[in-house]
């Protein structure tokens, strides 16, 4: 019935793992194939991020076909940034022939932020609108202009990204509840390190009954080092260390040990306070962190 | 009141396209002089920039404005004498009246010594901000009068990025987030309700017209 596993785990109430894979600077797959051999088992699905924070690398499309000939569950993720409504929805239908069954739509991190700062930003579509027409796409065989699919429908799982400590924060809770009305069938939140602050986020969307209508994976990030920790706090939009977890960090004999044992915590609080339905890992530059992560949490989609 | 905001290149930029070449200037009395790129005041400050760099200099004139042809056409006959003296015709107004002038002037060459930035406002005499990318379809109604398209670095139309810090652009630290600002407005009005309709994907074609006739 679901063709995507993500899908089906989600609706088996089970408490799912995703994990980000970032794609290389360079015409190589090898990156991708042993990253993915390191993380297999860890995870019921993997992102491959699109151009993230507006660096060019190998293409999510391409990154996510190698995990399928891996036999792993790819997620595509589909910037806004680069890309107007024609090359997307022409993506959309590539990814899909060729078996890709989950995409996460983004608006995208602005161009200036990347290493091509002169480069043209297209934002033809934010991320609400793409979410539509990927939906109308599926389930009513149209194109954003009207025209009808003559062939096969994409058949995807659609998620989007919420950052529960965004200001204005009763905007951004809307914009939740348009990305559910827009067709979003599952959200990956950005990083979870100030709890208390996601619980009071997460009792907002209970109360809309939110939750009810959409599975909700909290991220996770493990910090690997001060300097991380700095850059995170510091220099990051839209990110909130809080000070109790700065200061760990700062006084940390082995950072890296006390950065492990900081997200091994985020995990087992976020699985057991209710309402959210799994957990996405960004492990920034440290991706082999995450199967003792998962193991030790006792999440490992195989346990 | 609202314009297009320009600002004059750097003078080395503009002393390298030019060379040694005796060289015509041509102000605006409308946008150009209030932005203080290319009033009269700008047009004799560049004259004697030029000369002291021993570019001569045949005259100027300020057109009222550079965008109107026919009102080009009869004030630069005046300057019949003066325009023959060269052939590098240094225009201090936006993009389209350098456009105009070339038009006119179709024997010289014409080199824009502004670079033409936005449709903006006047905030004081020295502070300008963007409000208009001549998008061609106005729905300023369903934001509460802000528009996104022009003032979102990312052009969202269905609420912010998440990366604003305290009402900051994330982008641009001296703008405040428009969208921040939209839900301030709209909230004190008790409009919020607005911004909950999902805003379809815009009809850039509006965008695509070249021509209009009364």
């Amino acid at each position: 019935m679901f063709s995507s596993t993500l899908q089906k785990r989600l609706s088996e109430q089970r408490f799912v793992i995703t994990a980000e894979i970032g794609p290389p600077k360079g015409a190589d797959v090898a990156v991708i194939r042993r990253k993915a051999d390191m993380l297999r088992g860890c995870a019921d699905a993997y992102n491959v991020t699109d151009n993230q924070t507006a660096v060019v690398r190998l293409s999510s499309l391409a990154g996510c076909v190698t995990l399928l000939q891996m036999k792993l569950e790819p997620i595509m993720q589909l910037a806004c940034r680069d890309r107007n409504r024609i090359a997307l929805q022409s993506d959309v239908l590539g990814a899909a022939a060729l078996g890709i069954r989950n995409m996460l739509c983004i608006t995208g991190d602005h161009q200036s932020f990347g290493n091509h700062p002169a480069a043209k930003g297209v934002f033809d579509l934010d991320s609400i609108q793409l979410l539509q027409i990927i939906k109308n796409m599926r389930d009513e065989g149209i194109f954003e202009s009207g025209d009808t699919l003559r062939a096969e429908r994409p058949v995807v799982f659609l998620g989007a990204t919420v950052n529960p400590y965004a200001d204005p924060f009763e905007l951004h809770l809307d914009r939740l509840r348009k990305k559910i009305e827009a067709g979003a069938q599952f959200i990956q939140t950005q990083s979870v390190f100030n709890v208390e602050r996601f619980c009071g986020w997460r009792d907002e969307v209970r109360s809309l009954g939110l939750d009810k209508k959409i599975p909700i994976l909290a991220g996770v990030t493990p910090l690997k080092s001060v300097k991380m920790t700095d850059r995170m706090k510091f220099h990051v939009p839209g990110v909130d260390i809080p000070d109790s977890v700065y200061s760990r960090m700062k006084n940390a004999s082995d950072p890296l040990k006390t950065g492990f044992e900081i997200a091994l915590e985020t995990i087992r609080e976020l699985k057991t306070m209710g309402g959210i339905h799994g957990i996405h890992i960004t492990a920034l530059f440290w991706e082999e962190i995450i199967p003792s992560l998962v193991q030790e949490a006792g999440v490992s989609p195989e346990a | 009141m609202t314009m297009i905001i320009s600002k004059q290149k750097d003078i080395e930029t503009i002393r390298k396209t030019i060379g040694t070449n005796p060289v015509f200037i041509i102000g605006c009395s409308e946008c150009a002089t209030l932005c203080g790129s290319g009033g009269e005041k700008e047009v004799l400050a560049m004259k004697k920039t030029l000369e002291g760099f021993h570019i001569p200099v045949t005259g100027w004139v300020i057109l009222e404005p550079a965008c109107h042809l026919n009102n080009d056409k009869r004030l630069l006959k005046k300057y019949k004498k003066e325009l023959e003296q060269t052939r590098t015709i240094l225009v201090l107004a936006c993009g389209n009246g350098a456009q105009t002038i070339a038009e006119i002037l179709d024997d010289k060459d014409v080199i824009p010594g502004t670079d033409t930035l936005f449709v903006g406002e006047i905030q004081q005499a020295t502070e300008f901000e963007k409000r208009c990318t001549l998008c061609g379809e106005c729905y300023l109604d369903v934001f509460g009068g802000l528009c996104p398209i022009a003032r979102c670095p990312k052009s969202m139309m269905n609420g912010p990025c998440g990366g604003a810090v305290q009402g900051k652009c994330e982008v641009n630290s001296d703008l405040m987030c428009i969208w921040d600002q939209t839900y301030q407005l709209l909230k004190k009005k008790g409009k919020l309700h607005l911004l909950s309709v999902i805003q379809k994907p815009k009809d850039w074609s509006k965008s695509q017209e070249m021509k209009r006739s009364l």
